[in-house]
């Protein structure tokens, strides 16, 4: 059984890898902001229904972690699941073989 | 013709709410008479005194409440108010002690950002480009 499923489940959707592009520019946004940017930057008119339930896979894969503060929700990535990629299928060179 | 000459926000304390709308966001006061328990209570925008009216409308209604609470989970500004330029008055905010649920955020045609009324509401403040 492949260990890392949820983790190639979750990078395998486009609109979430556009969901990680905008935490990656910015950490720790409402879900607000995140549907704001996916409608209004990308033109992904998702429900908040549809957002939420791409983020709950993203936070399956430990790619996105939640955190409260007050009255807040906040969304914050967490790149390191990804690390199990490169020690999966080791990158032996910094530059591509000419 | 029909025209908008008021619109609501809800707030937890009339008092409180004045205080920050005047005296953070620079709304001033209009009109401050008592209706009932409450006071009918609007503040307008010094650049149009005579423009819209902002009714700072008690949040007592039992709805109310579950309402304004989960607009605010999801991050949801439910009221949103023009500036001529958004970085700049995060800072003039910021250093008024507001704090800012979203900060300075360009979507293309627009940049807003969104902060806390302390009131109990989300508000976003917008410029469009």
């Amino acid at each position: 059984m492949d260990a890392d499923v949820d983790l190639f489940k979750a990078i395998g959707d486009a609109t979430r890898r556009t969901i990680l592009d905008e935490l990656t520019e910015r950490d720790g946004q409402t879900l607000f902001e995140i549907c704001g940017r996916l409608a209004m930057k990308h033109g992904l008119a998702l429900s908040r229904q549809a957002v939420s339930q791409h983020l709950a896979v993203l936070e399956q894969a430990g790619l996105v972690h939640t955190r409260r503060q007050g009255r807040y929700k906040f969304h914050h990535l967490d790149t390191s699941p990804l690390r199990s990629i490169v020690e999966r299928w080791p990158i032996d060179r910094e530059e591509p073989n000419p | 013709m029909i025209r908008i000459n008021i619109t609501s926000v809800l707030v937890d304390d009339q008092a409180k709410a004045l205080a920050f709308y005047t005296e953070k966001l620079g709304f001033t006061k209009k009109t401050d008479v008592p209706a009932g328990g409450a006071r009918w209570l609007t503040v307008v925008s010094p650049a149009d005194p005579d423009g819209v009216e902002l009714l700072l409308e008690p949040d007592g209604h039992p709805a109310a409440g579950p309402f304004k609470k989960a607009l605010v989970d999801d991050g949801i500004p439910y009221t949103q108010f023009a500036v001529d330029d958004v970085y700049a008055e995060v800072e003039r905010l910021k250093g008024l002690g507001v704090e800012f649920t979203q900060e300075a955020t360009d979507l293309g045609p627009v940049v807003t950002a969104v902060l806390d009324d302390t009131c109990g509401n989300l508000i976003q403040i917008a410029t469009l480009k």
